[in-house]
């Protein structure tokens, strides 16, 4: 039997007149890196409140670790942790007194807290910094910082609201390898929500997609890019002539052709042999240096579905 | 739970420690030299003897005390702290009454620091020899009314900064609310008719000093769980985080 780190049914919460969320029913099994997409205002972090029992629902349930968010909101706070919009951390304080306050608020004993906060900080590469006052910090290593906060109690679950937003491209790939080996090492179920689609795609074994507080698709991202991207072909070389573009067209696995300086795009239909094509390229007279076929980025995905639903 | 509070106390504790920089440190060492040194080198002897300083000793832990709990919830908002904290397993009374007790510590700790420096000052310039002690039951309205005077300050204050969308904001209504709460009362007295004055005046003096510590801080008990009712009634975790 599958375990469900998270279940919700027709899970709702309206502001007045805005429906933040609207009928969620969403499925997230333990142990797994699970990204919530969205575009800004998709619902996203209401989504995360909820879960967390922070706000109570206009209709619907919702069980995380298998606790009932409405009555059980300080279970699920106690066995969870949480990466919120803002890193929450105490920019006056040192980051081992940060730390510290979240080990006590834990529980955790004193002599396992102080091996918790350095093994964390060590893996973090912020132990010979525990002293300094996080102010005095750059964004990614608050970021880093409040990672470990997150996992300081060895939750079974953790929420990430955004964890690379603001970072500079080299300090979000840092942490992002940092997340993946950490939610790996410690075998946490993440709730990862992003609007930067390559993050997704690196980091989550599953995908949904809001949009307006409507989930819109849920799956793998190969399952999402099968299902909603068609294959395509990308052939480098020189000579491509006019009446082979023509009957490249012709062809009825070919769904569209596209040139370009020095390559050809072509949009196949899904199962398309690509065989074929090559040989009446070079039986065209064309010179072939290079063919790749890939899918359809999870991007273009969620892309074509924000556009399907608008 | 009360683990719980001890946390959250010495959280705020240690923020508290290094909140102001050399800007606060400065305030508290002119307070002490105010109340420690200058007002008990100018009354001698008076300053042991006289129950007026009762007055004093009310004031300066609720002044000390407001000067800090502003920063209580509406500075963990605008810092961007209080979501993370509200998401955290802490129940709301062990929020609530950690940031209170830490508050009430602090302007007592101040307070008492400054009366000891006081009485110590007032022995060596004034004691001739003599050891100069408050009467006992002035000893004990001091402890209970600086007590509830930072109660008072921690309860009005902690209520204030849960609305307050800033610190500034929160310090403002707050200094207000105290402005009102020493004005009032004087301005109130000066508007009576004199005959009232008179006879409200002959009712005080007749008065044991005792009767007045007792009433004075009944009244302050009852102010101190007022608000401390009210801000429990007002600490919800989702009104928090939409504000």
């Amino acid at each position: 039997m599958t375990h469900y780190a998270i279940r919700t049914n027709d899970l709702s919460r309206h502001f007045g007149a805005v429906h933040a969320v609207e009928r969620l029913t969403l499925e997230v099994p333990g142990g797994i890196v699970f990204g919530f997409l969205g575009p800004n205002g998709a619902g996203k972090t209401t989504t995360i409140r909820l879960l967390l029992g922070l706000l109570e629902p206009t209709a619907g349930r919702a069980e995380v670790l298998g606790f009932d968010t409405r009555t059980q909101a300080d279970e699920i706070r106690h066995y969870a942790g949480a990466l919120l919009e803002h890193a929450g951390l105490y920019e006056r304080l040192s980051a081992e007194h940060n730390l510290e306050f979240y080990g006590r608020i834990s529980h955790l004993p004193n002599a396992d807290r102080q091996a918790r906060i350095e093994e964390l900080l060590t893996h973090l590469d912020l132990w010979e910094r525990r002293k300094e006052t996080v102010g005095t910090w750059s964004r990614g290593m608050k970021q880093k910082l409040a990672i470990a906060r997150t996992l300081l109690h060895r939750p079974q679950l953790i929420f990430l609201d955004e964890p690379t937003a603001g970072l500079d491209p080299i300090a979000a790939a840092a942490l992002r390898d940092d997340l993946a080996g950490l939610a790996a090492r410690e075998g946490v179920t993440v709730f990862l929500t992003t609007h930067n689609l390559a993050e997704a795609e690196k980091l989550c074994q599953q995908v949904g997609v809001i949009r307006q507080g409507h989930l819109i698709a849920v799956g793998s991202p190969e399952a999402l890019r099968a299902q909603r991207g068609t294959p395509r072909v990308e052939i480098r070389g020189r000579g491509f002539s006019q009446p082979l573009l023509d009957a490249l067209c012709a062809r009825p696995e070919v769904l569209g052709v596209d040139q370009r300086p020095d390559h050809l795009a072509l949009q196949l239909r899904e199962g398309a042999e690509t065989a074929a094509l090559v040989s009446l390229i070079v039986g065209a007279g064309a010179q072939v240096e290079e063919v790749r076929r890939e899918n359809a980025s999870l991007e273009e995905v969620f892309l074509a579905l924000m556009e399907q639903e608008r | 739970m009360i683990g719980d509070i001890k946390t959250v106390f010495w959280k705020e504790w240690q923020e508290i420690m290094v909140w102001g920089g050399a800007r606060g440190k400065l305030g508290i060492l002119l307070l002490a030299g105010v109340f420690g040194i200058f007002l008990p080198l100018q009354s001698g002897r008076g300053w042991v003897e006289t129950p007026a300083v009762l007055i004093y000793w009310t004031w300066v832990p609720l002044f000390l005390v407001s000067s800090v709990i502003a920063d209580a919830f509406a500075g963990e908002r605008e810092r961007h702290t209080l979501e993370t904290l509200l998401a955290s397993r802490l129940s709301d009374r062990a929020i609530l009454l950690g940031k209170f007790a830490a508050a009430v510590a602090y302007g007592v700790s101040i307070a008492w620091l400054c009366l000891l420096l006081g009485l110590v000052i007032v022995n060596l310039v004034h004691g001739a020899g003599e050891l100069l002690l408050y009467p006992l039951n002035v000893a004990v309205g001091i402890v209970a009314l600086t007590l509830l005077g930072a109660g008072l300050s921690a309860g009005a204050g902690v209520l204030v900064s849960l609305r307050a969308s800033t610190v500034r904001q929160a310090q403002q209504t707050l200094s207000i609310a105290i402005m009102l709460l020493l004005f009032v009362p004087v301005f109130g007295f000066q508007a009576l008719p004199d005959e009232w004055k008179m006879h409200l005046a002959e009712q005080f003096v007749n008065l044991a000093v005792t009767r007045v510590i007792v009433i004075a801080s009944l009244l302050l008990v009852a102010l101190n769980v007022g608000l401390l009712a009210a801000a429990t009634g007002r600490f919800r975790r989702a009104r928090l985080i939409l504000d």
